[in-house]
This record gives structure tokens, sequence and C-alpha cells, in this order.
């Protein structure tokens, strides 16, 4: 072993992972790149190698829902992005957020979540998730200590955005992942702001990593997809709040997963129980994008917050702009735990304050002329929108408030286009609007 | 406890080379971790001879089961230790007295004192793994269920065994 030990290589980079990762070439072709395995189906040997699929004694596909070579490429290459053991693809960000509680609350069970969270996730877990006899506790991430007062001994998770949409909110990772483990139960991190180039949860102590691909990872604009990756070191058995883990499973002839599987038990389980009977697989197509995309990850994440953070501090000195929140600003009080947190940038996503509220926040979006005004994040194209009047615009006004998507609320989600060019449509956006908003007021 | 390391040619060349595995633990009962490890490992060609003393005299996946690994007839490459840790100890000694040069303790197993016993009469030890899923792994099929096999490479055929 010491042998082995001093002959021990260098684990290859990022940026190797990023393009090489599950994505080695195709055995029987010799493709180098990942073939799109546009197929629902895959032929069994013989009668036994179907019962030993159909038993998950052996490895191999039966049918896309569960499996598809082009989906597992993709699963294989964020769980290395992640550092972690396995991961389990799904049709959205929504879908995996669904089918990751599915695989570990039983009705009537509980769980504390950041109230900083994308306003659909929000929504989510309030009314939808309600419907499957969950309850969601939210609590104010900005002290930790809010998730432990929060947990009951109901709850089985913690879950919060490491970078809040759409607030530039970090939340201090490592003290919420001691309280969850103290607690013994998984803190669950939606790492879809960050993405791993910028912060990889894992190491701060979490258990479970969630995308939607549809933002960073995909990175152009063009694919749905979400994502659950597990890191493999949470200990299922150490209580018994978990019996999906622990407890032979009928659907499955008595099968334990976490004793079979043991550290890629909750993939196992979230793909052979939520993916098959809940079925949001996502498409070997949309998979092939996102695959395409993740390849420049490191690149466009480098562009992101390099113009993020030059037009989040021209926006700071705008006259029509009333405040910035974007942690990567000395201004923000984030901006430690940024530091800590995202070294390499705070992401590309963050609000700021237009100066006349609702009015001249609405018209300044309806004045751009490059970025894109849409409901989505993560685009290599610069996008804004006013979260009050659409993805929030199911929450109360408290809750607006509490989620960071107040009236004068304008988010942005900075592209990685030449960064002169951002910086001057948002100018010229922002006088016209204060221009209308002061001209219909007057009227 | 230092961290266990074994590079992939190692465990690459002992799943080319060995061809019958004695299996101490392995179950009748097909929804348990050893039978389908057992199953598995058959179809990829190994011989898989279950040490069972519950199950000596009867078969198990076609193989007949013996009660301890001194009662094998027949030449064993790796034994497969599906035991607590605390209770490898025996096993481990009957495996040198059986003279087999690798032998293998599964996931969560580790017993250093057995291995260094073991590794002073010069069979090679490897804890807490599981030869399936260094298997899957190695040969790509672990990456189909979405794992990460930390396996890079441009090379076309993952094959193992010819
Ligand atoms: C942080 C975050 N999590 C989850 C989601 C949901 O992902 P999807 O739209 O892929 O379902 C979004 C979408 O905006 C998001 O921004």
């Amino acid at each position: 072993m010491t042998d082995n030990e001093s002959k021990r290589p260098q684990p290859p980079g990022f940026a190797t992972r990023a393009i090489h990762a599950g994505a080695s070439p195709d055995p029987s072709t010799g493709a180098r790149n990942v073939p799109i395995y546009q197929t629902t189906s895959y032929v069994f040997d013989d009668a036994d190698h179907a019962a030993s699929l159909f038993n998950l004694q052996t490895f191999g596909y039966i049918y896309t829902r569960i499996g598809n070579p082009t989906i597992s490429a993709l699963e294989e290459k964020v769980a290395s992005l992640e550092n972690g053991r396995a991961a389990v693809a799904a049709a959205s960000g929504h879908a995996a957020q669904l089918m990751t509680f599915f695989t570990l609350l039983e009705p009537g069970d509980e769980f504390v979540a950041s109230r900083n969270l994308y306003g659909g996730s929000i929504t989510q877990f309030t009314h939808t998730f309600k419907k499957f006899g969950w309850t969601v506790h939210f609590v104010d991430p900005t002290d930790p200590e809010n998730f432990r007062a929060a947990l009951t001994p109901k709850c089985k998770l913690i879950f919060l955005e490491n970078l809040a949409n759409p607030g530039g909110i970090v939340v201090d990772m490592e003290p919420v992942a001691e309280i969850a483990r103290a607690a013994g139960i998984p803190l669950i991190v939606d790492n879809t702001m960050a993405s791993p180039f910028l912060c990889q949860p894992f190491d701060w102590g979490a258990d479970i990593a969630i995308h939607s691909m549809t933002k960073f990872l995909g990175g152009h604009g063009t694919s749905m997809g979400g994502i659950t990756v597990e890191s493999g070191r949470f200990d299922w058995g150490q209580n018994d709040k978990f019996p999906s883990m622990t407890t032979p499973d009928p659907a499955y002839h008595g099968l334990t997963f976490y004793e079979t599987f043991g550290d890629f038990g909750f993939s196992t389980k979230m793909r052979a129980v939520a993916l098959r009977d809940l079925g949001p697989q996502i498409a070997p197509m949309n998979a092939f994008m996102i695959l395409t995309g993740i390849e420049t990850l490191p690149l466009r994440m480098a562009r992101h917050v390099e113009n993020a953070q030059a037009v989040a501090e021209f926006l700071e000195g705008h006259e029509q702009v009333a405040w910035v929140s974007y942690a990567g600003l000395k201004s923000s009080p984030f901006n430690d735990l940024a530091k800590k947190y995202l070294p390499k940038g705070a992401g590309s996503v963050f609000t700021f304050g237009v100066k006349g509220g609702y009015e001249a926040g609405m018209r300044t979006v309806e004045s751009v002329e490059l970025l894109s005004h849409l409901a989505n994040v993560g685009d290599t194209r610069s996008l804004i929108i006013h979260p009050a009047s659409t993805t929030h615009r199911q929450l109360t006004p408290d809750q607006l408030v509490a989620a960071g998507a107040g009236p004068d609320v304008v988010r942005v989600s900075i592209g990685i286009e030449t960064v002169e060019d951002i910086i001057a449509d948002l100018d010229q956006a922002l006088n016209a609007g204060a221009r209308i908003a002061t001209s219909a007021a007057a009227q | 406890m230092k961290e266990l390391y074994y590079p992939d040619w190692q465990i690459r060349r002992i799943l080319r080379e060995a061809n019958t595995i004695a299996m101490v633990g392995a179950s009748q009962s097909w929804n348990r971790p050893s039978y389908f490890a057992m199953k598995y490992l058959q179809e990829k060609g190994f011989r898989v001879i279950p040490v069972n003393p519950r199950a000596a005299g009867e078969e198990i996946l076609g193989e007949r089961a013996y009660a301890s690994l001194t009662d094998i007839p027949d030449k064993v490459d790796i034994v497969d230790i599906f035991r607590r840790s605390d209770q490898v100890g025996p096993i481990v000694d009957d495996a040198i007295e059986i003279g087999a040069p690798i032998i293998w303790m599964q996931l969560t197993i580790r017993n250093d004192e057995a291995a260094a016993k073991a590794e002073a009469t010069g069979a090679t030890v490897i804890m807490d793994r599981c030869p399936k899923i260094e298997f899957g792994r190695l040969s790509g099929e672990l990456g189909w269920s979405g794992v990460n096999t930390k396996v890079i490479t441009s090379r076309r055929s993952k094959r193992i065994r010819a």
C-alpha cells in the first residue's frame, strides 16, 4: 500500500473533467463525441439478462425513462464536477427537486428551507408539495441559527440556495451543514446560481447538490434540465428517519437500497423509484446540448463573473440606481461570505433597485435593446427582468420583499458579450426608463 | 486511519487475471447484496464458489456451497469476504491456509491487522471495495447508472476480460 500511495496520480483538473468526465469514446463505434442515443428502449440478451436488469443486479439500460447512454454521460460528468459519488438527471430543475424530496420524505414529514430561493421553488414547496403531505418551514438564512431553531422532530432535510436567486445573498453554508449533521439529516444545496465552477457545496459539508441545468451548466439558453448529485458521504442508517433508504422496498421485492448500493444508494433509489414512477426524464437531445455546454463551463463562468463585477460596479455609480445587491461589491453585506464560498466570483445574477420604484423598474426593463427581457438566467446572452411582475408574482407582498424581489427590483443575468456593450445598453435603458416614468407621472 | 488507495491498474490486473472467486458470506436470498455481486461476477466470466455454513451442500446460482474455505477442493484466486470487520480474522487465516493469492474485503469491511498478516505471507489484500463495483467502474458500466467512475480516458475500449 505504501508503494502504491507514492504513485497516486493527481486527479485531473476541473477543465479536463468538464470535457472528458463521463464522455470517453463510444465503445461500439469509436464516436469521439457522446452520441445522441435517440431510442426509447434497449434489447435484452436473453430472459435471464432481462431479469438481472429489472432486479437491479446488473448495470445496463432497459428503457429511457430510467436510463439512457447520453443522459448517463451527463450524469457522470456533473457528478465528477461536483466531486460527488453519483447523479440523476431530470427534465428540469423543478423535476430534480421533486424527485429528491420524493425519495426522502414520507407524507407528514417536514423540512426547513431558506426563504431566499427562486420564486418557483418557494411556490413548489408551499403549495404543490403540500399535496404530497410535506410541510416546509421557511427561515431567514442570514443567521444560520435560524435553521436550527426551525427544526422539528419531523424535519428530514434542510434546503438552501448558497447563492440565492435573485438577491445576491450568500448563505453561510458551513454552520448550516453542522446543524444538519447534528440533527442527523442531509443538507441539500441548490447550486444553480454558482455552478460547480464557482462553488462546490460538498466541500462545505452539504450532502446533496441540485442544479437547474437549464441555467449555467447548459449555458446557452437552449435546453431544460435538472440534476441531483449525492456526495456519497451521508449515513442513511444512522437513525430511523429514512425508511425509504434503510427498510426493504416492497416495490422491489424487499430490496434495501442503502445496504445494497451503499454510497450511491440514494441515487439508485431516486432513479429506480422516483424517476421510474414519476417519469420526468430529460430528453437525450437536451442532455446532449447540456453536455456540449458544460465543456466550456470554466471559460464561460470566468467571463460571466468578470462581466458581472464590471456591470455591478457601473450600476453602483449610476444616478438612476438606488442600490445594487451583488455579493462581489465591497458595499455588499455578503462580500465576506462571497470571498469565502465564491472566491472566483459572486456569480452573474444579481438585482438592483431603480429610483422611481415599480414604474421606473418596469420601464427600464422595457427599454433594453441588447439585453433580453425574459424569464431565465445563465445564458450566454445578458438577460433582464422585473421579478415582482413576473417570476415572483405568485408571492405575497411580504414574501416578495423577503425573497429580495420588491417592487423596485430589477434582476439581471450578465452574459458573456463585450462588457462595454452591456453597460451602454443598461445606461440608455435606465435613462429612458426614468424619462418615461417621470413623464407618465406628470400627466 | 490511513485512507486506502489501490491504483486502477492493480485492480484491473486482478480482475483480468483471476478466474475463481470464493465468496464468503454468499447468500441464498436473491435480494441480498452478496447475491447481486455473485450473479454479476458470474456474468462477467468468473466462477464464483459460495462459502456459507448454512447453505453448505446446497446450490447458489448453480454452484455448490461449502461450509468453509478449507473445504473447497478447487484452486481459488480471490477470496471475497462479506463479513463484519471484527469477524474477518479467522477467514483470512483460512484464506492464507488455502494459499489464495488475493484476499478482498467488501465495501465498509476493513481489518488492518488481518491484512498485515496476509500480506506478510505474500498475499495481496484489497479492503473496503466491492469487486462488482470495481469491475463496473473500470469497464465503464457503473457510469451507466450516473456514478462517477473517475475514469478519464480517450481510448475506445475499457474491456477488462478477453
Ligand atoms: C436557483 C434555481 N433553482 C431551480 C430552478 C428551477 O429550474 P427549472 O426551471 O430548470 O425547472 C431555477 C429556475 O429558474 C432556479 O433559478
